[in-house]
């Protein structure tokens, strides 16, 4: 792998079954073997999609929805495996596909950041020595120790938030978050992500709002039907983009 | 989270990086287990009192099931069994409710099952309280070689994992074994010497070679000869032991590993 690059993907396919329901039960799944009625709808969600991200990119994903997106993030963010071809990483990695996942919402909001940490894998000495920081940026002090099943979606997605950008991780992926919140809790999170960008971290950002692509990203690519349609300068791609559809 | 990592580098680094988490995991559990029950983990050891006593009054008194220190040679060998069965049962479905985590980010999968293991494991602690009072309140006392307790509860804790894992991978894809599961521990619970003692099967021909290497037959006499008989098991039965729990950890650790790229797919 270039050293220069913080992510390559190479000829990544990814292939779906898209039987209409799942085989859920050992009867069905031995009739339908005898029968040789085990097919599968395929449905290819990525079909030989190859590029770089070098170090320091703040990298755009756009498209329609369907396209394959959050498919191509969740690829290289190691959640799923492709049916073919080649991801390589550099770095740590923060995903930012969904905010708090893995909240249980029985425990407060005290517990949860610590668990949460922990799914992202800090550790419990790391993320003491966060904890205020955390609690500071998503303006949450008077509520630490109520159950999280009685906050808001909003308070939720600040606490999210906050801890999965409490580092500066060299890979930063961002999916659609920044639709969550005020818009004083937007810009808060804006100007957080404009600051990593700033301190060399890689960001992948997938949005629907093409201003916001075309503010942040230096390079972007569009995705049709799971196949890279055009990959380059952010102005450019995002220009294309927005005259196919007009 | 470093993607280039292969293989056995993979674990270890994962295993460093998530055991934050698997602590994380089980502490909630046992929080979320006792929160808003007025006596709390005071439960852990009256549940085993009450189950015992129920047993006793049953198989004791009215069927009539003749072993010296009943109560007692029934509760030690309980607590063995349902730590068995309390960390295979959480552990089935553990990957298929950790839906919402796998999904969204990189986890290594196997930390649900094995925290389910770790969840009743602390289960197990806490019953060997009411254990203990129960052999004081028979008369039963333990000597020296009850120091060697760990021993048996260590090689039932592999099983379990092993067998937890194949559990929880094979359950993804066919649910089925939910439902089955539970007839599946009743009979192997009868083919298990808890309430009976293995005399009472010795002589009839196929029954008892099956509770004979029925592995948690093993288990739990060597947890029984140690804490309540005060006898050590032979070099030969450690070994058997260590072997069976080995081979099944080892098996479920491959079924798992195959399987856990599909997981997402089906969950």
């Amino acid at each position: 792998m270039n050293s220069e690059n913080a992510v390559e993907l190479k000829n990544i396919e990814m292939h779906f079954n898209m039987s209409k329901e799942k085989l859920e039960s050992l009867k069905e799944y031995f009739l339908r073997l005898v029968t040789r009625k085990l097919m599968f709808e395929d449905f290819v969600a990525l079909d030989n999609v190859s590029f770089d991200i070098k170090k320091g990119d703040v990298f755009g994903i756009v498209g329609l929805n369907g396209c394959g997106k959050s498919t191509t993030l969740k690829i290289i963010s190691g959640i799923l495996t492709p049916t073919k071809g080649t991801v390589e990483t550099q770095g740590t990695i923060a995903p930012l596909i969904e905010l708090g996942a893995g909240f249980d919402f029985d425990l407060t909001a005290r517990e949860n950041i610590y668990l949460n940490g922990s799914v992202l894998g800090y550790s419990k000495k790391f993320m003491d020595s966060k904890f205020d920081d955390i609690v500071e940026f998503s303006e949450m002090h008077d509520f630490l120790d109520t159950p999280m099943k009685n906050y808001s979606s909003g308070m939720i997605a600040r606490i999210g938030f906050a801890i999965a950008t409490v580092t500066q991780p060299e890979i930063l992926i961002v999916d659609e978050i920044l639709a969550v919140g005020d818009f004083r809790f937007q810009e808060k999170c804006e100007a957080r992500i404009n600051q990593m960008i700033t301190g060399d971290t890689t960001v992948i950002i997938v949005s629907h709002s093409i201003e916001q692509i075309e503010r942040l990203c230096n390079r972007c690519v569009w995705l049709e039907k799971g196949k890279v349609k055009m990959l380059g300068d952010a102005k450019e791609v995002c220009e294309a983009y927005r005259n196919a559809y007009r | 989270m470093n993607i280039k990592h292969k293989g056995l580098n993979r674990f270890f680094a994962d295993m460093k990086t998530f055991f934050p988490l698997l602590m994380n995991l089980a502490g909630k559990d046992f929080k979320l287990k006792y929160r808003r029950s007025f006596l709390g983990v005071l439960w852990s050891i009256l549940n085993p009192l009450f189950t015992m006593l129920v047993i006793t009054q049953v198989f004791g008194i009215l069927l009539k099931v003749k072993v010296e220190n009943f109560a007692t040679y029934y509760i030690v060998g309980w607590s063995l069994w349902n730590f068995f069965s309390e960390s295979t049962s959480m552990s089935m479905s553990s990957v298929i409710y950790g839906a919402p985590l796998i999904k969204k980010v990189y986890l290594p999968k196997y930390i649900f099952p094995l925290e389910k293991c770790l969840f009743a494991l602390i289960n197990l602690m806490l019953s060997l309280i009411a254990v203990l009072a129960v052999m004081l309140i028979q008369g039963v006392f333990p000597s020296w070689s009850a120091l060697l307790f760990p021993i048996p509860v260590i090689y039932c804790f592999i099983f379990c994992v092993g067998f937890s894992l194949i559990l929880s991978a094979l359950t993804v894809f066919f649910r089925d074994i939910m439902h089955l599961y539970s007839v599946l521990l009743t009979v192997w619970m009868y083919l298990t010497p808890l309430i009976y003692p293995f005399s009472l099967v010795e002589n009839t021909p196929f029954i008892s070679d099956i509770v004979r290497y029925n592995p948690m037959t093993l288990f739990i006499e060597y947890f029984r000869s140690v804490v309540m008989y005060g006898t050590v098991p032979s070099l030969e039965t450690n070994l058997l032991c260590l072997v069976i729990s080995l081979l099944t950890f080892a098996l479920g650790a491959l079924i798992f590993s195959k399987a856990q790229k599909r997981f997402i797919l089906h969950i």
